[in-house]
């Protein structure tokens, strides 16, 4: 059969907020860019994005700046961020939202014409650049509309609108292609199938930039939709990249959970931001008797000082409802697990009172709306119901903070695809800006590759006979084992053991369970023709799901203490040994997940100075507390 | 509370197809996107249908039930009685590519089409100050969410093909109109809506309001708008050249007219 084959300079695998953003950056610097995505070009996940882009602009609290947000993200990460990219993001964030404004964007406003800021869980200030409660609308729309005005600037000038910058929509990338097979040796380009026609694709591209997104398909109650299959992860495994934190999962506290088919999706934390409250069967506010150690000066710990908060948040403390996410989910975990949940599993969130109903309809768009179509509850007099659910993957590709460069030559990644920013848990509203700040960082990278570069890579006809054979294999086994049943499996497998709240020997189980699933995934075929063939697709995305679910469960059983979205219930405790050690995941020869331990680099001098002591005795051990003694006293 | 239904799911490729029969499970709460998704599991593996978000909020979904232009995922089966047969098939404005997946690239190469925003020169990023009532109306057509139903069901385009080259269709006429109204815009957007996006052909049914599943006032707040602006030119050159002075001095960015 034949495959079509392109040319270009980079090819940007995803076109959500990371992929874009890179692809411009790499096409402003004169990069002939490929973006190649799953969905419609404009789709993808971050479309669904609702409250916020977190930005240290200070507009609604001056005392705001890089160096809070910094902290705050080391906090909710729980120390064991990469600290490199913790600061960039802190330091770039402000500017690479005020450019999307430069490009078309309509943030909400202040009273004095700045971009407005909301509340958000973690984040010391309001902080979050929103557009009501769909941000993510606005930032893919804004980047989809960039690409066409730089389009269009090419058409002016080349005669050919896609010179330079071409989407390659509803192309799945099965295989990245390298010039050799051993880890070191550098990506000549990609591999992959037209989902409307079936026809086989290759790039011959020298550098990747890998910007797909998450995984959370693997599991049955998640706020992700199809495309978070994990394949970004895979294909860097699969050529050699490492993946870090693999272990860490955000399971967001606040998802939907009735009715049954709407089990997962997500209702914004802004509706926490503004003013809402959970209470649990017994209406009890129980989040105050939540506020774990860590935290406790930082959160009220009565109604009524709660309550001041969101008018003067000068003079009292934080409401426990906006602690970061892995303790609401926790907690909701717990009140449900004790018997105080709500009829469906859930406890209750409700504004109802809090806000006029005019104010909810107007801050709250998208969930008064979400609520009213598919569960017939008025959010303006009701209250919702919700519950934990499987939303973010703090782990991924291991990069270079500055770059974006996985240890692949010409391999990049950015977004939720990349490992390191978020540490252990993830700040609600760092996803957004986190795709801007290295987006752009990773398209600049593969452009500086590209300069040093003497010879492209090239593409040897056997990895292409190999990725071509990989592809159409499904087809040929029309009689096989049905995709959707093995992938219903496996979801239900990770959701059961290797979720929320975990034990030694689920995990067990789990890994036992993913072999069977390889196995079986192996024999799965696809019924009917090439042209827009779901279950075909599905049978391919499952080598990337299940490779994805053994990291995550063979990770998660090594670490032996609870951090983050890593909770352990034979490990309870918070150990400062273990902040100290990174899990980093590759496969070897034989196709088997190995995973080796690696020391978390110590923080730079000026960073960890910007933390107090007190704060820091509670995360590391005491050899780093002697460090930081003796460097505050140097000074 | 599980019941069977009786589907008809438009199957085919090609320019070739048919409606076929289906009895499939149905439980409580659920949409249409999830009995289709059902008959993928169960019946009809390779049965095509575009999806991502099933909340209502990325546009994938359109597809048309009963005859009517919906989002699978928004649309509930409460909403039918037991017995009735749902009939499910593709938009019909657009080229059909399998089943329910229709080829819908007619849309972006009229976003292609439309010129960029263009700010003043001199506004460096970060210095952008506008007031939230002057964004409003701007933000209203920004929460399209890009199904293209509108374009599907607008009449100019559905029953007369030959207007596809000269007419941009709702959803890209609003794209005018959200750029002429954004504060910082300083293209002239009136005589080009009217001579290269087709305007005119608009004869304000609202048929695309009706169907727009974020409820944006599509005729009202955008083309009647737009067409009074193409007017207010036509009969006063000054209105526009004021406009443009106006807003070049830089003592406010607020478009008006
Ligand atoms: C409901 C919801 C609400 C959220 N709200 C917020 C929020 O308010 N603030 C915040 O900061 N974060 C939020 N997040 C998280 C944030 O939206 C995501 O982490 C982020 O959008 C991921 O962006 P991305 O660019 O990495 O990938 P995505 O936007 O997911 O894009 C991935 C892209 O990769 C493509 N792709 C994947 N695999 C392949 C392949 N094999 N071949 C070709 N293309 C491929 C896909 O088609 C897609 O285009 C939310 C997440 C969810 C689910
Ligand atoms: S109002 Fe105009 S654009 Fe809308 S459907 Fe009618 S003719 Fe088409
Ligand atoms: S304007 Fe409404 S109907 Fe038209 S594409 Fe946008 S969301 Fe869909
Ligand atoms: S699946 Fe996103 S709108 Fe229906």
């Amino acid at each position: 059969m034949d495959i079509e084959r392109h040319e270009y300079d980079v090819v940007v695998i995803g076109a959500g907020g990371a992929g874009l953003r890179a692809a411009i950056e790499a096409r402003q610097q004169g990069k002939r860019t490929a973006i190649v995505c799953k969905s419609l070009f404009g789709k993808a996940h971050t479309v669904m994005a609702e409250g916020g882009a977190a930005a240290a602009m200070g507009n609604v609290n001056p005392a705001d700046n890089w160096m809070v947000h910094f902290r705050d993200t080391m906090r909710g990460g729980k120390f064991l961020n990469n600290w490199r990219m913790a600061e960039l993001h802190a330091k770039e964030a402000a500017d690479r939202v005020w450019e999307l404004e430069a490009w078309g964007a309509l943030f909400d406003r202040t009273k004095d014409g700045k971009i407005s800021q909301r509340n958000f869980g973690g984040h010391e200030y309001p902080r979050l650049a929103h557009v009501g409660d769909r941000t993510g609308l606005e930032l893919i729309r804004t980047l989809q509309q960039r690409v066409v005005a730089l389009q269009q600037e090419d058409q002016e000038l080349h005669g050919d609108a896609e010179a330079y910058i071409k989407v390659f929509a509803e192309c799945t990338i099965t295989r990245l292609l390298k010039q050799g097979p051993e880890p070191e040796a550098p990506i000549s380009g990609a591999f992959g199938y037209w989902r409307e026609t079936g026809r086989l694709v290759c790039f011959d591209a020298p550098a990747v930039v890998l910007a797909t997104g998450g995984i959370g398909k693997s599991y049955t109650v998640t706020s992700n939709s199809w495309e978070y299959t994990g394949d970004g992860h895979a294909l860097a495994l699969l050529a050699g990249a490492k993946l870090i934190n693999m272990e860490f999962i955000q399971f967001h506290p606040t998802g939907m959970v009735w009715p049954p088919s709407v089990r997962g999706i997500l209702v914004t934390e802004s509706v926490r931001g503004d003013r809402g409250v959970l209470r649990n069967s017994e209406g009890k506010r129980f989040m105050f008797d939540y506020i774990p150690e860590v935290f406790k000066d930082k959160y009220a710990t009565s109604e009524e000082e709660a309550d001041r908060w969101y008018d003067d948040q000068a003079g009292n403390r934080r409401p426990p409802e906006l602690l970061p996410r892995d303790e609401v989910a926790r907690a909701i975990n717990s009140e449900v697990k004790a018997g105080r949940g709500s009829p469906h599993g859930g406890v209750f969130l409700s504004v109802v009172g809090r806000l006029s109903p005019a104010e909810i309809v107007r801050r709250l768009p998208s969930m008064h709306h979400q609520f009213k179509e598919l569960a017939d509850v008025d959010i303006t007099k009701e209250a919702m119901e919700v519950g934990p659910t499987c939303h973010y993957i703090m782990g991924g590709v291991e990069v270079d903070a500055d770059t974006g460069a996985s240890s692949v030559p010409g391999l990049f990644a950015a977004g939720e695809v990349s490992g390191g920013m978020h540490g252990s848990n993830r700040l609600g509203g760092n996803s957004l800006s986190d795709l801007l700040v290295f987006g752009r960082r990773a398209g600049a990278g593969a452009a500086a590759y590209l300069d040093g570069l003497a010879a492209r890579p090239v593409i040897s006809a056997e990895t292409l006979q190999d990725a071509e054979q990989e592809a159409v294999a499904p087809l040929s086994r029309a009689g096989g084992e049905n995709p959707y049943e093995v992938h219903h499996e496996l979801q239900r497998t990770m959701n059961e053991l290797v979720g929320i709240i975990r034990k030694a020997e689920e995990m067990r189980e789990a890994l036992e369970a993913v072999g069977k699933l390889k196995e079986r995934a192996a024999g799965t075929g696809a019924p009917g023709g090439r042209i827009y063939n779901p279950g075909w697709h599905l049978a391919l995305d499952l080598r990337n799901m299940l490779l994805v679910s053994e990291c995550v469960a063979r990770a998660a059983l090594l670490r032996e203490e609870s951090r983050g979205g890593h909770t352990r219930d034979d490990y309870p405790a918070m150990s400062a040994e273990w902040r100290r050690k990174l899990l980093r995941c590759a496969l070897t020869p034989g196709g088997e997940v190995a995973i080796e331990e690696a020391v978390q680099p110590s923080m730079r001098d000026d960073l960890i100075a910007l933390f107090d002591r007190a704060e820091l005795s509670k995360y590391v051990t005491a050899d780093e507390l002697a460090d930081y003694d003796a460097l505050v006293k140097e000074s | 509370m599980g019941y069977k239904a009786k589907f008809r799911v438009w199957r085919g490729e090609g320019g070739e197809g048919k409606l076929e029969d289906f009895v499939v499970e149905v439980n409580e709460g659920e949409v249409v996107l999830d009995v289709i998704h059902r008959l993928q599991a169960t019946q009809a593996p390779d049965l095509a249908v575009r999806w991502n978000c099933k909340a209502g909020k990325c546009g994938s979904c359109s597809m048309e039930i009963n005859g009517k232009p919906r989002l699978g995922c928004m649309t509930r089966m409460s909403t039918f009685e037991e017995n009735d047969t749902i009939t499910v098939t593709p938009m019909r404005t657009f080229p059909v590519i399998k089943d329910l997946v229709t080829d819908v690239s007619f849309n972006y190469q009229k976003a292609r089409e439309i010129p960029s925003f263009t700010p003043p020169q001199d506004v460096k990023p970060g210095e952008y100050r506008m007031q939230q009532i002057d964004v409003e109306r701007s933000q209203e057509f920004r929460k399209c969410i890009e199904c293209f139903m509108c374009n599907n069901v607008c009449h100019v385009i559905r029953d007369h093909e030959e207007n596809k080259q000269a007419f941009a269709g709702p959803r890209f006429l609003m794209r005018i109109a959200e750029l002429d109204m954004h504060p910082y815009d300083v293209a002239d957007r009136k005589n080009e809506a009217q001579e290269e996006h087709g305007l005119g052909y608009c004869n304000i049914t609202k048929c695309c309001t009706e169907v727009c599943p974020e409820h944006i006032k599509i005729t009202d707040n955008a083309l009647i708008p737009m067409k009074e602006r193409v007017v207010d030119r036509k009969y006063d050159p000054l209105v526009w050249l004021g406009n443009k002075i106006f807003k070049r001095s830089g003592s406010s960015p607020a478009k008006s007219g």
